[in-house]
């Protein structure tokens, strides 16, 4: 399977997520939106040695994978592609910061560790939360929900066509991708010979389209602006969801739980 | 290049947020003004294009790697920066949400690394003079060298701005001890070549689209006269050769001297020290207790805490060594782009 049908097999994996039932899935986006950003700003602040108080932010994806029903092994697979970079940076911090920090049985652990892992786990967390909120939240409600906090209508319109059209030419991409390929057997990619015309045929084909596509949405009264088909109020619970979420992250950000609760068990 | 959420502080992470907007807003404002309805399909479709075309690979001859389409480059020069721009904000926030590549709250710093330098500085400083200059004379052919000249120079410029970006973003976000210069020496020469592979495809993808249709390129005379002089495959072999004198150059150059992250791991025996971090900065400055409590009070308050770069102090050549780099390689192909025009004028 080529990396354009993988793609395409993940855009409608995290589709039929979105669309499934479950108290997460029936929030108001806006309400998801806000929490996930707020979740993402909150966990980032913490600064590089805090594992501990890092740590205990797991708790928000783990209530909220168990709650939606959605695997967590979803999630993890799509971290071969953010880790990398986040590894590259974060390697460099065991050789260069090497001051002792704590020692766990005999080993000492060194504070360079201790912050490359602490940027490691921030990565993870960013990742689950982005994810959540996206295999929860259909694409055409989170622009509603962007609508609703007055990114522009030219910019949210763009993004739900876009999405639209990204199935549509990555089939048709992928698909001469194939044909190529089966043309020349053993060759990893698209020849320098061709490197113009393949790319140009389909680029030349996707502007016909957009033509087509806008006479299309002429013909039924498009003016400017995309209605919405279903919109979800920020009702109560959305309210209650917001508030309960930020004041836990406010919380642990600045009350360090991890600790007190050590404390507990270690003397 | 998309970097994640975690190697940037909310601060960083906020004010990259600010410039896209402002730029975004600029966009938006404009197309607004010149009120062409027809484009939002179009810049869609543009989008949806870059998304899967990103994803095609391309085998680099001689090598056993593949390189990827420059969509910044490619967008402003069918669309325009503006219209460019929103595009690519678009594919990256789908790459982000379904991909995981690049992060919720990088999404800021993405959108300026790859977007902005991309779209606004690849048009206005590259695409648009060198299109709109008499290089290589008149006709189709000298028409081509532009396009090509302008491709492989706005990507390379435009990656190692991003790429520059990059290490600045993350190093002011305090999130890695690596030295500042070693982050340099280390991103700067990889996009170099990334840039110069991103080039070559995206030019090729836009002499396909003047050859069929020029009037979808922006900036392009539409010419009937005057017979093709400069093919695409005599100019990378050109461009190839070039890239290796250069690169066989450089790195003779680079070793001999320690590059940055040896200095800072090894130090430099020679100069008379072994240890690159042996200063140790409480036995400076005059100590008092009201220094100490400012210095207390401002530890509890500053925004971003080791703000500063980790190692200021390093060589300033091995710091600039990439940048430097990129710009002699730019300069070589535009000789080089130049000679070709004057010899072929000359022999007709």
């Amino acid at each position: 399977m080529n990396k354009l049908e993988t793609a395409l097999r993940d855009i409608s994996e995290m589709d039929r997520l979105a669309v499934k039932g479950s108290p997460v899935h029936g929030l108001s986006p806006l309400a998801k939106l806000l929490v996930t950003v707020a979740y993402i700003i909150v966990t980032v602040s913490f600064s590089k040695y805090q594992l501990g108080g890092l740590l205990i932010m797991i708790i928000y994806p783990l209530v909220m994978f168990s709650v939606s029903g959605i695997s967590i092994g979803t999630c993890l697979y799509k971290l071969r592609i953010v880790l990398p970079l986040v590894v590259f940076v974060g390697l460099f911090n065991p050789i260069f910061d090497k001051a002792p920090m704590f020692r766990i049985g005999g080993v000492v652990v060194s504070s360079g560790v201790v912050s490359m892992i602490t940027l490691m786990l921030k990565g993870v967390f960013c990742l689950m939360a982005s994810f959540l909120l996206i295999a929860t939240t259909p694409m055409d409600s989170i622009c509603a929900a962007l609508r609703k906090l007055h990114v522009p209508s030219m910019l949210v319109t763009l993004l739900l066509l876009t999405y639209r059209y990204i199935g549509v030419l990555t089939q048709e991409a992928a698909v001469m991708s194939d044909a190529y390929a089966l043309r020349a057997p053993g060759q990893k990619g698209i020849h320098i010979s061709a490197w113009g015309s393949f790319t140009g045929q389909l680029l030349l084909r996707s502007m016909d389209r957009a033509e087509d596509l806008y006479a299309s949405m002429q013909i039924r009264g498009y003016h400017g602006e995309f209605p919405y088909a279903k919109s979800s109020p920020f009702g109560a619970k959305d309210a209650v969801f917001t508030i309960v979420c930020i004041g836990v992250f406010v919380l642990l950000r600045f009350v360090d739980v991890a600790t007190l609760v050590g404390n507990l068990f270690v003397r | 290049m998309h970097m994640a959420d975690a190697l940037l502080a909310p601060a960083v992470a906020g004010t990259m947020y600010v410039a896209s907007a402002a730029v975004a807003g600029h966009s938006i404002h404009k197309l607004r003004k010149d009120d062409d309805a027809k484009k939002l399909p179009v810049m869609a479709v543009g989008a949806a294009l870059v998304f899967a075309g990103q994803m095609i690979n391309y085998t680099i001859p001689g090598t056993g790697s593949s390189g990827h389409l420059c969509g910044g480059m490619m967008l402003s020069a069918l669309l325009g920066p503006q219209a460019g721009f929103l595009s690519m904000i678009v594919v990256l926030l789908i790459q982000c949400l379904f991909f995981a590549d690049g992060g919720l709250l990088a999404l800021g710093a993405n959108v300026w690394n790859m977007a902005f330098y991309g779209c606004f500085v690849g048009y206005y400083l590259i695409w648009r003079p060198i299109m709109q200059g008499k290089l290589f004379g008149e006709g189709k052919g000298a028409q081509r060298g532009r396009i090509i000249l302008s491709s492989i120079l706005g990507c390379i410029i435009t990656l190692q701005l991003g790429a520059f970006s990059v290490v600045l973003e993350t190093s002011l976000s305090g999130i890695t001890e690596l030295p500042f210069g070693a982050f340099v020496a280390l991103m700067q020469p990889i996009h170099l070549a990334i840039g110069l592979v991103e080039g070559l495809i995206t030019a090729a993808v836009l002499c396909f689209v003047y050859e069929s249709r020029p009037e979808l390129l922006r900036d392009v005379k539409e010419e009937t006269a005057g017979k093709a002089k400069l093919s695409l495959k005599s100019t990378i072999a050109v461009l190839a050769a070039v890239a290796l004198v250069v690169g066989g150059g450089l790195s003779l150059l680079a070793s001999s001297n320690p590059d940055g992250l040896e200095w800072a791991l090894f130090g430099n025996a020679e100069e008379g020290y072994a240890e690159n971090m042996g200063l140790n900065e409480e036995e400076f400055g005059i100590s008092s207790s009201a220094a100490e409590k400012a210095g207390e009070i401002q530890e509890s308050t500053s925004f971003l805490p080791d703000y500063a770069f980790p190692d200021s102090d390093s060589p300033a050549g091995t710091t600039v060594s990439g940048i430097v780099g990129a710009v002699i390689v730019a300069g070589v192909v535009s000789i080089v782009c130049l000679a070709g025009g004057f010899f072929r004028k000359r022999k007709a």
